[in-house]
């Protein structure tokens, strides 16, 4: 019995078990000399454990009572999350040790926060979710402020932490809500106390405030103000960390949530949902014509495609998930290469994150403005890029399940999106002679900014094959 | 041998166009000119062997969508044979004498470039107008259709500095627009009547067209008649009919040889051949032929009315082009298909002839176009002089009436004009038709005569310094005019008789399937109908007899002939009904009906004699004493006024009203005031709002929160 559930759980387990046999190692064998073997050792061990589940039996299997759930869904959501992960902790490699800021922890908590997350994406039970989500939450509090002699990283840190307790709490309260009018907090129960149609307004507000939670974690409007600050504070690998992995884990986790244990009065959480994407849909967009910094404008992005994600979920059919999975691949993968970029950004050794220094950066380096042109017209969602298909595919959605309105409102705010998209491009090609930034020659760097903007091209002729998992893995959440 | 004729012509457009800088402009030129040549020879060579049955030529499988299945084919049948000769000789003789017409243009700037352009498009434009001619389906006749539209377009805006050219060619592509729109809607009725673009499926179809209903424009019509009439507005824009005529004066601005080539001799006679083509559809439409035969002779009426006034030697040939194509529509709405494509044949011929040599004295008089200015060239152009003369004798229809040896005897025009009036007078008994077109050959003989006199006759006028300059052209211009002379003689004695002359050359010539032939068949048409009728109850209607007997006076035969023109819709290059006999009415005309357009013509030359040889001064005069007359001709019947005051002007409102107010203004104004006042401000607001405080920032996720809750506490959930 208990092994069977182990068995279960054996991915979890095992990265568990490897962040404190790493944080053995680290402490005793030599501290942050051993960093960078630490960091490799974690992707590879994240690429392993990606491929096992990937690889592993298609089968929906629970455990522990069934407040863990095994399904494609999760396995689809882990695979994404390891994958992004390790390739973010091998990007960041280069930049973390010429700042000395490799440190033993950083993928001792990066591998924690993994483990966070699959829990997460997995959780069947209110508490295993809460569970999942502050491990994931603590462990990105203190990568957030890694840079600790920086007033802005430390700031960023507190910041994140007070939030986020805030969150927790949020979120806390509409369990217990919800415990208190469904008497369980297993999702089981939970959909078969809700049951169809009317439902009672406590519950409700049990709804809403754990949403509020989730959507803090995806950083949704307005729930997003954390968002910038720490984007911008935090260490540029970090932000790119927080940027991928864990905008999945939350999106699986807000996913598996109201489909699970809401199932049954979709109208009710589309509202929400609906709400949370045409805000931050707006707001992301509008904000981030404002933004100087790269890494602020990058927030406002997230935000603005979070909005888009949580068109799809709005949907509130199988295809709606099958939309915003696609979407938050195709996201990640642009969002890997544009953070290649920016971590490749640099003059005299120091980290760059203005705008205004990619100004005539096509003349000097053509082919990486290149790459970032592609990237660029990808985020915007200009055809034939494959961010194009992304967006189609979550309009498409929303248009499918009656949301015509969101639909357009997410054509505007796509629109007005472009605009700082093209500034960029704008200021790579059309800008003023500057003094130029440093080549940044790092092959890691280029070959996954070449790689995802290759990816984006190429991608249009069948998306590489997501389609089809997608839609398994929004098959077995949605039934 | 069909295709080098159509694609050798594309091939110099390609090369002069693309290739020329290669090949130098000279290259070009001498290119595209020797292909023509060779497409000509080519066509002359099927044109005399033509065997008797339709031949389809398969290019390329074409369109496969649906029910609609087609091959791009050549249709060789005596139609497209006559069209082939027509477009490629007046084609090939237009492209050596624009050598020498091109040579040095005032339009152009010292070294620039325009020759090989000027070339390409003129083979582009045959290539596109053969590409009409061979077409087996309707939609490929629509592409070569809209092809000679597009290089009639660039022709005429050739020269693109001058204004008016550029609005001269917006003109002509605009109004055809408007042709070409019914031409497409009959293209649809037929699709959707027939289910097939092809020409034969089609014609094997008319017979049961003609018994179909079909609702058009919210009333129920007789399905044929719909078509014929969607199909001759088509050819009304093309050929410059009445109502869709404004264009083709102002086509004028483009350079003569172009004026030659597509405003005389082949494009605007595409609508004919359109209607000679669609015979088979055409005669079960008899409400229809009725009207193209009364707009063709309006058309005829009127374009001469104004030709008699106008005083740019250019626009008075172009006015007597519309006024033939009238002539053509007329015997083609008769019935008289072989008589329309006689016209059509001869008029290329002359009408060429006319244009390219109203070009040699605009060349020689340095670009002058006004005749007021002329006067006393016909020593200085000497060639010239005598080219026009040729030219004019055949279209006021010199010849000696009444005289039969085996032919008549007569310049082309002679002959083709008089058979047109010959069958006006049988198709319409005397009436509107034959009246108005008699009036009209007075009035063509009036201003061909008065050009003639203005020109090369009297007293120098105008600008001395020009007139000391005039010289005669170069050689290369003076000889296609003495090809085309040859044709404006000799054409029409030479083929009398396969257009005109007895049912069985004319059968044989077009491949029209004798209907039985009847040894002892009664003298009189009644009981040839009779005959007919016993066929048909015999059950053959596959030949659908029609027995016909030959008038004894006719054209002085003194022998009985019995032919009767036969066979199914689609069998021949024309079809002629078992009820159409216009043919043998015609020939059956009195003396007087024979005679009268030699009269008219005699009217027409002495009145111009009188006005501009012996009293140059009377034409000023009655200028005076007929003012409204004179001006309302002048001012080609207002139509451009009345178009201008009823279309364009509210088209133009409307369009800049569109532009600036909702274009500029709502759309602009809009986008503008949103990016670049809006959505800023809104990025200052959240600008603002991101403080850095975290009591913000908590107290904005509180309030979201709140947003919510009351959203649901008023309309979610239970209540």
């Amino acid at each position: 019995m208990i092994a069977d559930d182990l068995q279960t759980v054996l991915p979890e387990i095992l990265i568990a078990a490897y962040a404190m046999l790493a944080l053995m190692f680290g402490v005793y064998g030599g501290k942050d000399r051993v960093g960078g073997l630490l960091l490799w050792t974690t992707a590879a061990v994240f690429v392993a454990v990606a491929l096992w589940i990937g690889y592993g039996p298609n089968e929906t299997r629970t455990a522990f009572f069934g407040t863990f759930i095994d399904d494609g869904f999760a396995r689809f959501a882990k695979v994404v999350i390891l994958l992004s992960a390790a390739a973010i902790l091998v990007m960041s490699q280069d930049y973390m040790a010429r700042r000395d800021l490799l440190r033993f922890e950083y993928p001792v908590l990066i591998a924690l926060a993994a483990v966070g997350m699959m829990v997460m994406v997995s959780a069947g039970d209110l508490i295993v979710l809460y569970m999942g989500l502050e491990l994931q939450s603590l462990a990105m509090y203190v990568v957030a402020t890694l840079r600790r002699d920086s007033a802005k990283s430390t700031e960023a840190g507190l910041k994140y932490f007070i939030l986020g307790a805030l969150s927790s709490g949020l979120l806390l309260y509409g369990a217990s809500l919800t415990y208190g009018f469904a008497g369980t907090t297993e999702f089981a129960g939970i959909i078969a106390a809700v049951g169809e149609g009317d439902v009672p307004l406590g519950l409700l507000f049990g709804l809403v405030f754990m949403s509020a939670g989730f959507a803090f974690k995806v950083s949704a409007a307005p729930f997003h103000m954390w968002t910038p600050d720490v984007y911008e504070g935090a260490p540029t690998p970090v932000t790119a960390f927080m940027a991928t992995a864990p905008k999945m884990a939350a999106m699986g986790l807000f996913a598996r949530v109201v489909h699970d244990a809401f199932g049954g009065v979709v109208g009710d959480w589309q509202q929400i949902v609906a709400f949370l994407a045409v805000v931050s849909m707006f707001l992301g967009a509008i904000a981030a014509i404002g933004q100087t910094n790269i890494k602020r404008l990058m927030a406002y992005s997230s935000i603005t495609h979070m909005g888009f994600a949580l068109m799809g979920l709005a949907a509130g059919t199988a295809f709606g998930v099958q939309a915003m999975l696609v979407y938050m691949v195709i996201y990640i993968a642009m969002n890997v290469g544009t953070f290649a970029f920016i971590l490749s950004m640099e003059k005299d050794g120091r980290p760059v994150t203005d705008i205004d220094a990619l100004q005539m950066y096509s003349a000097k380096e053509p082919t990486k403005a290149l790459a970032l042109l592609v990237l660029m017209f990808s985020l915007a969602g200009v055809p034939p890029l494959v961010g194009f298909f992304g967006k189609f595919y979550v309009l498409r959605a929303a248009y499918e399940a009656g949301l015509g309105w969101l639909a357009v409102a997410g054509v505007i705010a796509s629109v007005i999106a472009a605009f700082y998209y093209l500034r960029i491009v704008f200021y790579m090609y059309f800008g003023d002679e500057r003094e130029a930034m440093d080549g940044g020659k790092n092959p890691v760097l280029w070959s996954f900014l070449m790689a995802s903007a290759v990816v984006m091209v190429f991608g249009v002729v069948n998306l590489f094959g997501i389609e089809p998992l997608a839609a398994a893995a929004a098959a077995t959440l949605v039934n | 041998m069909a295709q080098i004729v159509l694609f050798a012509p594309l091939l110099g457009a390609l090369i002069a166009g693309f290739g020329w800088r290669i090949i130098s402009e000279q290259g070009a030129m001498w290119v595209t000119t020797g292909l023509l040549f060779v497409a000509a020879l080519f066509s002359w060579i099927i044109f005399l062997t033509l065997p008797g049955e339709t031949q389809q030529i398969e290019i390329m499988r074409w369109i496969s969508s649906g029910s609609l299945d087609t091959y791009w084919a050549i249709r060789l049948d005596r139609l497209t044979a006559i069209m082939l000769i027509v477009i490629t000789s007046v084609s090939a003789l237009v492209h050596l004498y624009s050598m020498g017409y091109m040579a040095h243009d005032d339009n152009f700037r010292e070294g620039e470039h325009y020759k090989a352009r000027f070339f390409a498009y003129l083979s582009f434009f045959t290539f596109a107008m053969l590409m009409l001619v061979t077409a087996d389906n309707l939609v490929q006749l629509f592409f070569g259709w809209e092809g000679v539209g597009l290089a009639s377009y660039l022709l005429i805006g050739f020269y693109y500095r001058k204004p008016s050219a550029n609005a001269a060619a917006m003109k002509a592509f605009v109004v055809n627009r408007v042709g070409d729109f019914g031409l497409a809607l009959g293209i649809f009725a037929l699709f959707f009547l027939v289910d097939s673009i092809n020409f034969d499926d089609i014609f094997a179809a008319a017979p049961e067209i003609a018994e179909t209903q079909m609702t058009f424009l919210w009333r129920e019509w007789n399905a044929a008649e719909v078509v014929a009439v969607l199909l001759f507005i088509g050819a009304m824009g093309k050929s410059a009919q009445l109502f869709l005529h404004t264009w083709l004066p102002d086509a004028m601005e483009g350079p003569t040889p172009v004026s030659a080539l597509i405003h005389a001799a082949t494009m605007v006679t595409a609508g004919v051949f359109l209607v000679c083509r669609m015979s088979p559809v055409m005669e079960f439409a008899p409400a229809a032929l009725a009207f193209v035969t009364f707009l063709g002779a309006a058309t005829a009426f009127v374009a001469a009315t104004i030709g008699l006034v106008q005083t740019d030697i250019k626009r008075v040939i172009a006015y007597s082009t519309m006024s033939q194509l009238g002539y053509m529509f007329v015997a083609a709405g008769l019935g008289a298909y072989s008589v329309a494509m006689f016209h059509l044949f001869t008029h290329a011929f002359f009408k060429a002839m006319l244009f390219l040599g109203a070009g040699s004295v605009i060349h020689g008089m340095h670009h002058e176009q006004d005749m007021r200015n002329y006067g006393g060239l016909r020593h200085k152009m000497p060639y010239t002089f005598w080219a026009m003369m040729i030219g004019t004798l055949a279209i006021t229809g010199v010849g000696i009436p009444l005289l039969y040896i085996g032919f008549p005897v007569g310049f082309a025009g002679f002959i083709s004009k008089d058979a047109v009036i010959e069958v006006a007078w049988a198709g319409s008994g005397a009436g509107f038709a034959f009246w108005t077109l008699l009036v009209a050959a007075a009035m063509t003989s009036f201003y061909s005569w008065r050009l003639m006199f203005l020109t090369f006759y009297g007293e120098p006028r105008g600008d001395r310094h020009t007139h000391e300059h005039a010289h005669e052209s170069p050689k290369v211009m003076l000889a296609p005019l003495g090809v085309l002379a040859l044709g404006a003689i000799f054409a029409g004695m030479i083929w009398y008789k396969p257009f005109f002359g007895e049912n069985e050359k004319i059968a044989t010539f077009f491949n029209i399937p004798a209907a039985e032939e009847m040894a002892d068949a009664p003298e009189h048409a009644d009981e040839g109908l009779g005959a007919a009728a016993e066929e048909l109850a015999e059950g053959d209607v596959g030949a659908a007899v029609e027995a016909i007997t030959e008038d004894t006076g006719g054209e002085g035969e003194g022998e009985h002939h019995h032919f009767a023109f036969g066979g199914a819709p689609g069998d021949g290059a024309i079809y002629i009904g078992p009820e159409n006999h216009v043919l043998d009415d015609a020939h059956a005309a009195p003396a007087w009906v024979k005679v009268s357009p030699f009269v008219a013509m005699l009217l027409g030359l002495a009145l111009a004699f009188q006005m501009y040889i012996r009293r140059p001064e009377l034409p000023a005069k009655l200028a005076e004493n007929q003012r409204p007359l004179y001006l309302f001709l002048l001012n080609k019947w207002y139509v451009d006024e009345i178009y201008d005051a009823l279309v364009v002007r509210p088209a133009v409102g409307l369009g800049r009203l569109l532009w600036r107010r909702g274009d500029g203004n709502v759309i602009d104004g809009g986008i503008n005031g949103v990016a670049l006042g809006i959505i800023p401000f809104f990025t200052r607001q959240l600008g603002r709002l991101q403080s850095g405080y975290i009591f913000t920032y908590a107290f904005l996720m509180v309030l979201g929160i709140a947003l919510l809750i009351t959203w649901f506490t008023i309309f979610g959930g239970a209540n």
